[in-house]
Formats: structure tokens, C-alpha cells, sequence
């Protein structure tokens, strides 16, 4: 009888288990710590890994690939005209002081981005809105001065969420939104600490506590993760290390895809790189896969063009400018422009520093001379970006669907191009999916053929966590780490 | 004393109005703008503009002097530009944990260096002298880097003793954060322990060699009553000058350090402030570890006054 209590209890015991060490917190390291937690004035990609989903909303918003749903707007109508976007707004949705959410913040956190003083960092993203107007509490609608076919993929951004008038001034220290979990504190230096919002619209995380831990040093973020002290790494910042992670059954390593297209930038105010021959030399010269291998262990796609290859409008260009240094010599040659010599700036990042080196060997194979510069990214911006005082630089743009960058009026790399303008502008106005593809493909096909830069990669997502964790991100549409649908397991 | 404590409060003045000049314009000449780091890429011209205005980064260097100087005398060091919190509050949470750090190595440092110092000078060309002085030579060479990943390593990954790095806040306990300082504090102690065992005793060796000591022994005193009573008390001046040094350098020179254990220092606060260009944070926190550095210089000169009865007589 006593044996049989005991099975019973043991058996209990096995059942009860799983349900009570399910963990309901999760620590997750990432490299750089947020400036502040306000992401409707500033750029920094750190500000929407913690606050992107998590604590802020906007209207619509990024799913995990990269789609587009529904968010503070449960649905919308477009005018057939295509100039006006009524948003129907969620029922009961209060921002994390208890402030009710209505159109009037809508209106509000529109109005505020694209004012005359205002710090939005993207602020070309609200340029086409010509009124916002609430309707009623429920309902907002967008008046745009010409149709936008992006439109709604705008208002996923994280720089456009919808804030209260209440606590815009300080949500930099103490973000107020209408997200899952609502800010706690910060510890400058080394945490942030979020917690579950008891009054959520949507359904409940299964978190109840997130932590962000802030773990610059590659080595440090080894063994934080080794030692437990943090359970996920989505970005981490050691890729030398992964195939340890790899091989142990405690890890899942996590690799992904980024909107980080990377690239050999061109200067062409240079006379030598005005040249299309000279640049077609560049592209042959580059071997992608070497620069992948030996400078990010070999994670990243190679790119043909300026577009993300897991976008449904991807085409793959890389045959247009294959590795051929013997083609990059006799374009070189045919244009007078032996023993050239280049400044090639790098900011810091892994993937500039270590892939500048090997981009200044292929191109010394194919006689080019490199003189590199180190920059930090203040210099960087300052020098190259907003001085354009370089010849070559290796820099990844980071936001989603900014081919639109190469028909921009003085854009750094000093590019102009009639067509691709006119390109871009119609894109702009289309909203038939078919039609915007074909543009979207032109658009790709265009900058290839015209060797406006060298395009190296496309910059992989690489993380590591624990294994019983469930539900992160495998890639990074917009930085974000969306805590919201995470889970243990066990 | 009094005379010689004036003199040095005087040169104390002069030293920091020349540091807040060089600093502040020494930072200013490097190029990048705040304002363009925080908005990135695709931020517009008139965007970067209104952020300067908003940080009032459009007034001129000189107007912008005038104001930080005049902020500091009455205790505000401004704000932060992009973390958007009072210098002060930042610079007070990083110090809750630079300062206990340094303390705490100091401590460590001197509590090994001095019996090994003096063990070392009283029994000088035994073996264990041999011995001490080739683990000091040891601890010196070894990059102190490399020992805190080997201690995170051993005590951390292996062990499981203590936890990789991190600070959890002095809200949350004394014990705890003693314990999450400890490994980092080894680290920093053993190089600067090594360097104060080494001064202490050839400190201590030279003073040995001295008049008064033979006399100390001639009147009966025994070799370990002269060293602790007349030895030891004349090597401090040169062991003290090297803690104070110490003490400046550990402060904020213990960057290093805080990203292996990813702590939440001074020395990280300087290095992020530099990359984003955060100025008004760079300013003040340098010219308050100037203020330090100069604080414990004078403090050093009083206790060798102290130590030293003929310092104070001399006025010098």
C-alpha cells in the first residue's frame, strides 16, 4: 500500500513538474545598449530591439517574416481614389499610465512626426500625409497628397507608433505605449528590465518578465551565455564561437536573414569611379564568398543588386557581376586607369574592418592600390556620409525596402539617374501588387546593370539561445525583438 | 600645515580650470555631431537641425564654455544628450559601482602587497624572497584581461560559482553585489598588488639600510620590532604615492575589466559617451576624474605630512 503511495505520488510528482519550472521570465543579451527609449527621435537599431512590439505600437506592424498586419488598426478602407486610408481603431486599448487610447493619438503621433521641428529620424515616411483626422474615437483617416502604394508597410515602423500626449515628453526614460509589456526600469550600462501589462488588448504574453542585459564584449557575451546568465542572444556578437553553441544540445542557434544589404559604397564625384567601366572592374574584382567566409564566418547571401533575397520580389543578379579579375583588368585597361589608387573608409563594424581587408586584396589582384581608413561612426557620418569625402567605403543599409536610397537627390554616394528616378517615382503611386513587382524588379535591374556599387552581402541574423525557448524571431525584418509570442517549453 | 594645505588647495584651483579648458575644447575639435549619430542615416538635413536645436548644440563653443563652467560651479553638469538624463544621476550610478570596485581592489591589493612586501624585505635573498619576487614578477606580466577570462572561465563556466558579469544594484543587497565584484576585483587587484608588493619592499629594504635602523637594533630592538616600528613607517611615503596613483588609475582605467564582466562602470560610460559623441557626458566625467585624480594627489600630500613630520615644518 505504502509502495503504491509512493508510485503515485512519484507519478504526480513527473506530471506536476514541467508545469511548475515553467519559466516565465526571460533574459536576453544584446551588443548595444538603447541611447534612450524613445523611437520616433532617433535611429539607433537598439532603441526598437527593446521597445519595437514589446512596449510600442503603431497602426499596423512587422510579422516575423516581414509581412504586414494588423495593429492599433484592426482594418482599413482605401479610398478608390487612393488618397484617403480610414483606419478602424481596436476597442479598449489603454496605454500603460491608464490613459484610454483613441483617434485623437493617432492624429496626435501622426502630426507630431511629420511637424516642422520634429526629430523623427525617417521622416520621408509620413511625407505624402496630407491631414490626419479622427473621425470618431474609433476612427482616424490619412489623407495623402498623392497615392502611396507603401503606405501602410510605412506605418509599421517603429518610428511611427502611436504615443499619448500624456507621456510623449518623457517616454525617452520612461516609455509609455499600448504594447504587451510595459517598461519597469533601466539600469543605464547593464539592464532593462520590461514586465507583462495586465491590461493588454491582444492576448497575453506567456512571459511575465523580460530582461534586457547589455553585453558589448564578445567574449563576455560567450560566457554570459555559457553561464547562463542570459538565455537568448539574438544578434550575437561572436560568430567564431556558434559551432560551440552548435554542438551543444543545452543551445539552438539561430540563423536568420536581416534587411542589411552590404555593400562596396562608390563615390561618384570621383572621375575614376564616374566611370561605369571602372566600377564594372570593382564588381569583378569582388569574390563574395571569400569576403562571407573570411570575414563573417560564413553567414550572409551573396547579393547581386540592392534588395533582400528573401523578399518575394528578389531577383537573383549575382551572374551580372560574377568574380572574374581577369574581365576587371581589361575594363580597367581599356579605361586608362592602371595602377589607380583608392581611399577606402571603414566604419566599424565587423563586417566593414574585417571585410575591408580582404576587399583590399582582391582588389590589389586586379591592380587597384587601397589606402584604408578606421573611422568611428560619428567620423563616418561626418566625413563620408554627410561630407562625402571618400572614394570607397563598406557599409550595410540596414532599413527594410530602400532601393529608393539609389533615387535619392544627393544621396552620399553622389549617384543620378533619370531612369531609376522615374522608376522609383512611379513605384511610389502604384498599388497594384503585379505592377509594383515588375517596377520593384526594374528598379533592381537597373542599379545591377549600371555597377552603381559593389554588392557584397546580405547580412545574416545570427543568435544563439536556450533551447526550451520558443518563439524568437529567425529574422530581422526590422530590428526587433518581439517578446510577445517567446515561450519555454520546459 | 595649515600654510601647506593652502599652497596646495591653491595649485588645486589652477589645475582645474586649465583641465576644463583643455577638455572641453580638445573634445570639441573632434569631428561629429550628436545630433546626426542620433538620427542615422535617412534622417533629413532640417531633422539633424532641429534635434541641434533642441540640444542646443547651435549656440558657439565659447557661449556653450561659458555655460557648461558656470553649470558645474553650482553643481548642474547638464544633460545627457542621448541618454536625456542629468549627467550627474548617470555619473552617481556609475560611480555606485566604479567606486566599490576600486575600493575593493585597493583593499585586495594592500592586504596582500604588505605582508609580502615586508616578508619579502625581512627575509631578503632567501628563497621565499626568490619566490615572491618571481610570482609578483608573475602577476605584472600577465595581461589582466586574460586572467578575468580565465577566472570567468574557471568560476564561472566550470564552477559555476559565480555568475558571468553583471551588477544587480545595491537595491537588491550588500552581499550580492560584494559577490558580483569579487572575481572583477581579483582581476584588477593582482597586477596592482604585484606593483605594491615590489615598491613596499624595496621600500622597506632601503630604509633598513639606514642609521636609525642600526640604532633601533643597537638599542636591543629585535629585527621584526625595528621593521614594524621604524622601517615600515618610513617606506610608506613611496607605497602611498603608488596607492593614490593606483587608486586615480583603477577609477576609471578599469574599462577593460568592466566589458569582460560587462559591469556598468565609469570607464564604459567615458567609451560609450566618446562613440556617440555624447560631449557633455565626455566633459563632465572627465573633468570630475580630473577633480578626483587631483582630490587624492592633495590627500597623498597630506598624509606624507602626516607621515613625514618634516614635510610640515619645511612648508614645502
Amino acid at each position: 500500500m505504502l509502495g503504491r503511495l509512493k508510485m503515485g505520488l512519484a507519478i504526480l510528482a513527473l506530471v506536476a513538474s514541467p508545469a511548475l519550472a515553467q519559466r516565465t521570465d526571460i533574459s536576453v543579451g544584446m551588443v548595444l545598449e538603447p541611447p534612450n527609449l524613445d523611437p520616433t527621435s532617433g535611429a539607433a537599431a537598439a532603441i526598437r530591439e527593446v521597445t519595437y512590439s514589446n512596449i510600442f505600437e503603431g497602426l499596423t506592424r512587422f510579422g516575423p517574416d516581414g509581412s504586414i498586419l494588423p495593429g492599433l488598426a484592426h482594418a482599413w478602407d482605401l479610398s478608390d481614389d487612393g488618397l484617403t486610408y480610414t483606419f478602424h481603431l481596436r476597442e479598449g486599448v489603454q496605454f500603460h499610465d491608464g490613459a484610454p487610447f483613441s483617434a485623437e493619438d493617432v492624429v496626435f503621433s501622426l502630426d507630431r512626426a511629420r511637424a516642422e521641428d520634429s526629430t523623427n529620424a525617417q521622416k520621408q515616411l509620413f511625407a505624402a500625409i496630407e491631414t490626419v483626422t479622427a473621425i470618431d474615437p474609433l476612427t482616424v483617416q490619412v489623407t495623402l497628397s498623392q497615392p502611396q502604394g507603401a503606405f501602410l508597410f510605412n506605418m509599421a515602423w517603429g518610428d511611427a507608433v502611436i504615443m499619448s500626449p500624456a507621456s510623449v515628453a518623457s517616454n525617452a526614460t520612461n516609455p509609455v505605449g499600448t504594447g504587451a509589456f510595459r517598461f519597469v526600469r533601466w539600469v543605464q550600462g547593464d539592464r532593462l528590465e520590461l514586465e507583462r501589462n495586465p491590461y493588454y488588448w491582444g492576448e497575453a504574453p506567456a512571459l511575465e518578465r523580460a530582461t534586457f542585459r547589455f553585453i558589448s564584449d564578445p567574449s563576455a557575451a560567450f560566457a554570459a551565455m555559457m553561464a547562463g546568465d542570459v538565455d537568448a542572444f539574438p544578434n550575437f556578437p561572436a560568430p567564431e564561437s556558434l559551432a560551440q553553441f552548435q554542438a551543444d544540445p543545452r543551445f539552438n542557434v539561430i540563423v536568420g536573414s536581416t534587411e542589411g544589404e552590404t555593400i562596396l559604397s562608390m563615390n561618384h564625384q570621383n572621375p575614376a569611379l564616374a566611370d561605369i567601366r571602372v566600377r564594372q572592374a570593382i564588381s569583378h574584382a569582388i569574390n563574395r564568398q571569400d569576403i562571407i567566409d573570411g570575414a563573417m564566418f560564413g553567414y550572409g547571401t551573396p547579393i547581386g543588386s540592392h534588395f533582400a533575397p528573401h523578399h518575394p520580389d528578389y531577383l537573383d543578379l549575382t551572374a551580372n557581376s560574377p568574380h572574374d579579375p581577369d574581365a576587371a583588368r581589361a575594363l580597367l585597361a581599356e579605361a586608362g586607369q592602371e595602377g589607380l589608387t583608392l581611399r577606402l573608409m571603414l566604419p566599424p563594424p565587423t563586417y566593414a574592418r574585417r571585410g575591408g581587408e580582404i576587399v583590399a586584396a582582391q582588389l590589389r589582384e586586379v591592380g587597384i592600390a587601397t589606402e584604408i581608413t578606421n573611422l568611428e561612426w560619428a567620423q563616418w557620418l561626418e566625413q563620408v556620409f554627410r561630407g562625402h569625402d571618400f572614394d570607397l567605403t563598406i557599409i550595410s543599409h540596414t532599413e527594410p525596402m530602400d532601393i529608393g536610397i539609389y533615387a535619392r537627390d544627393n544621396y552620399y554616394f553622389q549617384y543620378d539617374s533619370a531612369d531609376m528616378k522615374a522608376i522609383m517615382a512611379e513605384l511610389e503611386v502604384t498599388s497594384d501588387p503585379d505592377a509594383r513587382t515588375a517596377l520593384l524588379q526594374a528598379a533592381q535591374r537597373h542599379i545591377a546593370d549600371d555597377f552603381v556599387v559593389a554588392f557584397l552581402f546580405q547580412l545574416a541574423k545570427t543568435g544563439v539561445a536556450n533551447a526550451d525557448i520558443e518563439g524568437l524571431w529567425e529574422n530581422a525584418p526590422v530590428p526587433a525583438n518581439d517578446l510577445t509570442g517567446v515561450r519555454w517549453a520546459r | 600645515m595649515l600654510r601647506f594645505a593652502l599652497q596646495r588647495l591653491f595649485s588645486l584651483a589652477i589645475s582645474l580650470v586649465v583641465a576644463s579648458l583643455v577638455i572641453f575644447f580638445v573634445i570639441e575639435v573632434i569631428p561629429g555631431d550628436p545630433a546626426a549619430y542620433m538620427l542615422g542615416m535617412n534622417a533629413q538635413p532640417e531633422t539633424v537641425a532641429a534635434l541641434r536645436r533642441e540640444l542646443g548644440l547651435d549656440a558657439g563653443p565659447f557661449a556653450r564654455y561659458l555655460a557648461w563652467v558656470g553649470g558645474m560651479l553650482v553643481g548642474d553638469f547638464g544633460t545627457s544628450y542621448t541618454y536625456r538624463v542629468p549627467v550627474s544621476e548617470l555619473v552617481l550610478a556609475r560611480l555606485g559601482v566604479s567606486l566599490p570596485l576600486t575600493l575593493y581592489a585597493l583593499l585586495l591589493s594592500t592586504a596582500i602587497a604588505f605582508p609580502v612586501g615586508l616578508i619579502a624585505a625581512a627575509r631578503r635573498g632567501s628563497g621565499l624572497d626568490a619566490g615572491i619576487m618571481g610570482a609578483t614578477q608573475l602577476g605584472i606580466a600577465i595581461p589582466n584581461f586574460w586572467f578575468a577570462m580565465l577566472l570567468v572561465l574557471v568560476f564561472a563556466i566550470s564552477l559555476q560559482w559565480f555568475s558571468a558579469g553583471g551588477f544587480p544594484g545595491w537595491d537588491k543587497g550588500f552581499w550580492i553585489n560584494i559577490k558580483a565584484l569579487t572575481l572583477p576585483a581579483v582581476a584588477l587587484a593582482l597586477p596592482q598588488a604585484s606593483i605594491l608588493a615590489r615598491v613596499m619592499r624595496s621600500a622597506v629594504i632601503e630604509t633598513l639600510g639606514q642609521d636609525y635602523i642600526r640604532t633601533a637594533r643597537a638599542k636591543g630592538l629585535s629585527q621584526r620590532q625595528s621593521v614594524l616600528r621604524h622601517a615600515l613607517r618610513n617606506a610608506l611615503i613611496p607605497v602611498l604615492t603608488i596607492i593614490g596613483l593606483q587608486f586615480s588609475f583603477l577609477l576609471a582605467g578599469a574599462i577593460i575589466i568592466e566589458n569582460v564582466f560587462f559591469l556598468p562602470g565609469l570607464g564604459r560610460l567615458i567609451f560609450q559617451a566618446i562613440t556617440q559623441r555624447d560631449l557633455i557626458v565626455v566633459e563632465s566625467v572627465v573633468m570630475l576624474l580630473v577633480f578626483a585624480v587631483i582630490l587624492v594627489t592633495f590627500l597623498v600630500d597630506m598624509a606624507y605630512a602626516a607621515a613625514d613630520p618634516r614635510l610640515r615644518r619645511r612648508g614645502a
